[in-house]
């Protein structure tokens, strides 16, 4: 795999990383590709085309807990906080903006 | 003085008896970590709050009052990837290194709704990833038969914390192979159980198809009464299911055990011997060996170097340094992420997230994750229709015994430790490694375990034939 290639992944997961671990990982996930690509060359014959079936089972949806229950052990791991609220960047308007 | 040769069954009779005491256990446990955690490092933390837990069990030993709590006052472990409230659940990473958990896992609950004394939590590769507990951000855990070897992993700091004899039980966590593989190397009995079978609920995520949590005893008994405790539909877990999801798996009088024998290559010779003498073992006890062929549970083993990171990168996509976990500044939110990520997470976890990243990328889903679905689905049936004609199927827990600290650097080898573990978690059905024997390795004895496999929910037979194998 190329170091562009691992840099793509690493933007889409979403982990800045640096340039030793970009080439550390563009050699070791060759070998680890080679074994997994191992999938495409089985015969699966008749299953091929067999969509796995998946069932979700599902509650009702309805409340589980009184309202505010665990909110004061939850706000206070917020890393950063203004009162009662997670502080995040702003979004719109940087660099990253599309528009 | 440890609880080396303790069970819960020994210890309960005596505080029954009152020979001995919660508090005095719990303190020989903690005289045991004093004495051994330092060389071993299986603990990442130690609850000195236990003791008020102790000193209640203790009095109500006194009052008589101990019918309805099958564990009361037994010590037992927690790998650190198991919720308990107000507790720090570091899953091994430095994302988690201060993460004080909001509640408890439900097997955290039911244990100590059974009296459990909880003694502390236990080293384990980050998030549950690797197969030697050297992936830990908080250093690695030692072998306690050989402090040059690993314990196995994920879940070594809880087979360690059972082998060096601080407490008789702990629980671990298995997605493809983290209690087998440190059962089988540290000389204990491990158990992952059927899909569903244990609530998931408070148990950090890992790969949510493949997950389930189990225990660590010296015996095939203890780990029966721990399952008692722990086992059941649950609410907080969609996919617990009923008593009568699957047919009935019945215990027998004697069992026909089926080994995929072409799938044994490749294990050290003897291995393979301590695995043969277990077959005949089994024979003079009067069950039938029988060669099975399962190719596919050979050749998919791929598939779960797909799905395993595929819903690795979807579940560690939570750690976003907003709402928990370690925040790093950036110059906008993009870079935090990257930034917090980079810093939170360990080298083995982002080639994890890599990988996954890769495989469900647009134009490749099918090519993989699709098609490694596909393969499970596949094994699923080549396993039930050889249940058809054998009621277990045995292999070796690994294909060899610990190996020593950093002996494996490359991740491929570390990964292919597996390769017996990782088709019960691809199919969901319940397997557990018992005691075999041992081989020498450099002067050292060291253990090496087998594994009996069900069908789903065929966790009785698989606690008949482990206790009839063990002569419990």
């Amino acid at each position: 795999m190329k170091i562009e290639d691992v840099q793509h992944l690493a933007t889409l997961s979403r982990i800045a990383l640096t340039d030793e671990e970009l080439a550390a990982y563009a050699a070791e996930m060759d070998s680890i590709l080679e074994y997994v690509d191992h999938v495409k060359k089985l015969s699966l014959g008749e299953r091929e085309a067999v969509v796995p079936p998946h069932a979700n089972p599902l509650r009702d949806d309805v409340p589980t807990h009184e309202p505010g229950t665990y909110s004061d052990a939850i706000i206070a791991a917020f890393p950063k906080k203004v009162g009662r609220l997670a502080l995040v960047k702003r979004i719109l308007g940087n660099s990253h903006d599309p528009s | 003085m440890t609880h080396h040769n303790e069970t819960i069954s020994s210890l309960r009779e005596a505080f029954i008896a009152g020979t001995d005491t919660p508090s005095a256990a719990l303190e020989r446990a903690f005289a045991v970590i004093t004495e051994r955690d330092p060389d071993v490092h299986a603990y990442l933390e130690v609850y000195e709050h236990a003791r008020d837990a102790a000193r209640e069990a203790d009095a109500a030993y006194g009052r008589g009052e101990y019918a309805d709590r099958p564990l009361l006052g037994i010590p037992v472990a927690l790998k650190n990837n198991i919720l308990m409230k107000g507790t720090r659940a570091t899953a091994g990473s430095r994302m988690l290194e201060n993460y004080v958990a909001t509640y408890d896992a439900t097997v955290t609950a039911r244990l100590v709704a059974a009296g459990a004394i909880v003694v502390g939590a236990t080293n384990l590769d980050e998030f549950a990833m690797g197969s030697s507990t050297e992936n830990s951000a908080f250093g690695p855990t030692k072998n306690p038969l050989d402090t040059s070897r690993v314990p196995g992993g994920s879940s070594g700091g809880s087979a360690a914390a059972v082998a060096m004899g601080s407490v008789p039980v702990a629980l671990g966590t298995d997605t493809g192979g983290s209690i087998r593989l440190p059962a089988s190397f540290c000389g204990l009995v491990g158990m992952k159980p059927t899909y569903g079978r244990v609530s998931r609920s408070g148990l950090i995520a890992m790969g949510s198809s493949l997950d389930q949590a189990g225990p660590f005893a010296h015996t095939v008994s203890d780990v029966r009464t721990i399952m008692q405790v722990i086992q059941g539909q649950d609410p907080l877990d969609a996919t617990t299911y009923r008593d009568d999801e699957y047919p009935a798996v019945p215990v027998k009088q004697t069992y026909t055990v089926g080994v995929p024998r072409a799938f044994l290559k490749g294990i050290e010779p003897d291995v393979l011997r301590v695995f043969e003498e277990a077959e005949e073992t089994l024979r003079a006890a009067g069950h039938t060996i029988v060669d099975v062929e399962l190719p596919m549970m050979e050749e998919g083993l791929a598939a779960y170097y797909i799905v395993m990171p595929a819903e690795v990168s979807s579940n560690l996509a939570r750690y976003d340094g907003v709402r928990y976990g370690l925040h790093v500044e950036g110059k906008d939110l993009i870079t935090e992420y990257g930034a917090s990520r980079a810093a939170g997470f360990g080298k083995e976890v982002k080639r994890r997230i890599l990988l996954g990243t890769y495989v469900l990328s647009s134009g490749y889903y099918d090519a993989y994750y699709g098609r490694a679905e596909r393969i499970r689905a596949v094994m699923r049936e080549e396993l039930a229709s050889v249940f058809a004609s054998v009621d277990c199927i045995l292999t070796p827990t690994a294909p060899m015994p610990a190996f020593r600290v950093g002996e494996k650097s490359d991740p491929l080898s570390m990964y292919l430790t597996d390769i017996f573990t990782v088709p019960a978690n691809l199919t969901g059905v319940p397997a557990i490694s018992v005691p075999a024997g041992s081989v020498s390795r450099e002067g050292n004895t060291l253990p090496i375990g087998i594994q009996f496999m069900a069908p789903h929910n065929g966790e009785d037979r698989l606690y008949d034939i482990a206790e009839r194998f063990v002569g419990e």
